[in-house]
């Protein structure tokens, strides 16, 4: 059998195929590594236990009295930074495919350049929809509950998406430009420990030092969580209610999202088109 | 028609301390249809060439042309009419034989109909149908290497570029794969193919250039390069050390040496070596003449000139192994 190439493919359509392939590798992965999803959850299983039941007692919530506010209180916090740890999944799943000679063999196909990245990156987001759902139920397990409906809830969730959808571009532009999988793994984790902290997403801001506070109200992880605490009907505390991020959050949270996104696929695509394998 | 032609190609890699020449002014020419090795040690500038030649890397200086289309300015042409096969099997471990080469076919734009029916193809032809529902992970080296090298074959590429396609498999591997690769030859595709060994571009190849250092420093057919560096020799290690020099006296004789440079007397192994010009039939008369001269041999062999042989000749050092760039 011969084959003839189509001289011209609608570019468009061509990165949309390429991506969708690769999307289907992607998906594919999953259920042949069943230990992924199980390390993926372990890490913000035991993060909800820990500060459910240790540090959570010694956290009030101002204006929330009850044992159960911090809980409400904590899982949207959970949420952000799982799909934060998105970061990883990326990094390393490119890191890999760059030792391993994969990045090699598809930048020497005729494919689009965006392809393996937004592949990947659909791929990722279908793994941690899964992540979120499981810890969605272990929420339900401490005594969290979402009190605007469903349809807030909804919105809720796909915000959290969203914000893991941004942070595998920037997961991705670390995977291409770190030397290997190891390396991409910490280099993509090291930094959200402290995006994460200094956040609202464990700790109420007010309680945090006051040159702290602004600093932690307009973190990007902070509008994230406040966005879905708002949508949830769950505890909000802000140390300056009167201002944006707490008068906005769910606006916040989208130019968050849509600003990372902004800087972080260019520069990964960018990456891309000269990464190649040592 | 030259299928790939190259002038002066120049690449660097800046590091934080060294700065490396991976490429320096590499010239090459590949007719239509022929096999060209590209021979040399690890960090010789094979690889980048290959990066180069496949639009994987842009060159810093220098032009390239495949099938008369300029790597760097119609890269997105010549990527969809060559096909790459590395060192290392650039394979999806987790995918099937048969979901690897589907995913490909379809990235060379094929419909997935198409695609499903190339991989039923060449999965046929590389023997590998009964393996094609197994994830590549329970696959052998020499399996990966039939499916990597499958992989570049999906869209009839005219020229193929194989980057130490043989290098870590076992021997029988390894006569598979040449014979996967002649049959390529066969069908009229030009291969470049890089090699660490001279027997592997012997087989193969039409004609050989040798790369050190990032640039060219000989060319030719197997022949004539095993030529410069003198054939074929004979290795002899001789019983008592009083017989070394009577032994290469006689053998020089019987041999019709002219040139008592082109051989080596090692007093402290009782080791001689000495061209030989017929092969093995040189190797009997060296056992006649020892032999009649009541001269006990311990140790005797034809041994056919190595890449390291060709190296020390062309450049008076030996290989260096580097780290693959």
């Amino acid at each position: 059998m011969s084959v003839d190439l189509p001289a011209r493919v609608n570019p468009i359509g061509r990165a949309l195929s390429d991506a969708g392939v690769l999307a289907w590798r992607s998906l594919k992965r999953i259920p042949r590594t069943p230990d992924m999803l199980i390390y993926a959850t372990i890490q913000p299983i035991m993060f909800v236990l820990l500060f459910a039941y240790v540090f959570g007692n010694a956290i009030p919530i101002p204006g929330f009295p009850g044992a159960r506010a911090y809980r409400e209180f904590l899982m949207s916090g959970i949420f952000a930074q799982t799909m934060a740890f998105a970061v990883a999944s990326a990094s390393v799943g490119l890191a890999d495919d760059m030792s391993k000679g994969l990045i090699d063999r598809f930048r020497s196909l005729p494919m689009a350049r965006s392809g393996v990245i937004a592949g990947r990156v659909v791929g990722d987001l279908v793994f941690n929809a899964f992540v979120m759902l499981i810890m969605v139920l272990c929420g339900f397990l401490v005594g969290w509950r979402w009190h605007n409906g469903f349809g807030q809830a909804l919105a809720a969730f796909a915000i959290l998406l969203l914000f893991a959808f941004a942070m595998l571009w920037v997961g991705a532009l670390i995977g291409l430009s770190v030397g290997g999988p190891e390396v991409a793994s910490s280099a993509g984790l090291i930094w959200l420990f402290p995006l994460t902290f200094l956040s609202n997403a464990f700790v109420p801001t007010p309680q945090l030092p006051s040159a702290l506070q602004p600093v932690a109200e307009w973190n990007p992880i902070s509008s994230i969580v406040a966005a879905c605490r708002h949508l949830f009907g769950n505890p909000s505390p802000f140390a300056s209610p009167d201002g944006f991020p707490a008068q906005h959050p769910v606006w916040l949270s989208l130019i968050w999202c849509v600003a990372i996104i902004a800087v972080f696929a260019p520069l990964a695509v960018r990456k891309y088109r000269s990464a190649t394998a040592h | 028609m030259a299928a790939i032609e190259a002038t002066g190609l120049v690449k660097t890699f800046k590091g934080r301390k060294t700065t490396v020449k991976a490429l320096d002014g590499i010239d090459l020419d590949v007719p239509d249809g022929t096999v060209l090795g590209l021979l040399g040690p690890n960090g010789a500038g094979k690889t980048t060439t290959v990066r180069v030649l496949t639009t994987l890397m842009e060159p810093d200086a220098g032009t390239a042309r495949v099938l008369g289309h300029d790597v760097v300015k119609e890269a997105d042409t010549v990527r969809g009419l060559v096909g790459l096969s590395g060192q290392y099997a650039a394979v999806d471990e987790l995918l099937t034989g048969r979901e690897n080469l589907w995913m490909f076919g379809r990235l060379y734009r094929l419909s997935s109909q198409q695609a499903k029916q190339r991989a039923e193809e060449l999965l046929a032809t590389f023997d590998l149908t009964e393996a094609a529902d197994r994830i590549l992970k329970t696959y052998s080296g020499g399996m990966r290497r039939r499916l990597d090298l499958a992989g570049s074959l999906i869209a009839h590429p005219k020229v193929l570029f194989l980057d130490e396609p043989t290098t870590g498999l076992d021997p029988r591997s390894r006569l598979d794969l040449w014979q996967i690769i002649r049959d390529r030859v066969r069908e009229g595709v030009t291969i470049l193919l890089t090699t660490q060994y001279l027997e592997e571009a012997d087989e193969l190849a039409d004609s050989i250039a040798v790369v050190d250092h990032g640039s060219v420093i000989a060319r030719g057919t197997a022949d004539e390069l095993k030529a410069k560096v003198g054939g074929e020799r004979i290795e002899v290690v001789v019983h008592d050390p009083g017989d070394t020099v009577r032994a290469l006296e006689l053998l020089t004789g019987a041999l019709g040496i002219k040139d008592p440079e082109s051989t080596t007397l090692e007093e402290h192994t009782r080791r001689i070596t000495v061209p030989a010009p017929g092969g093995s039939s040189a190797l009997v008369d060296v056992i006649r003449t020892l032999d009649s001269a009541e001269i006990r041999i311990a140790d005797i062999g034809l041994r056919r000139p190595t890449l390291d042989d060709v190296f020390l000749t062309l450049t008076g050092h030996e290989a260096e192994q580097k780290e693959s760039l």
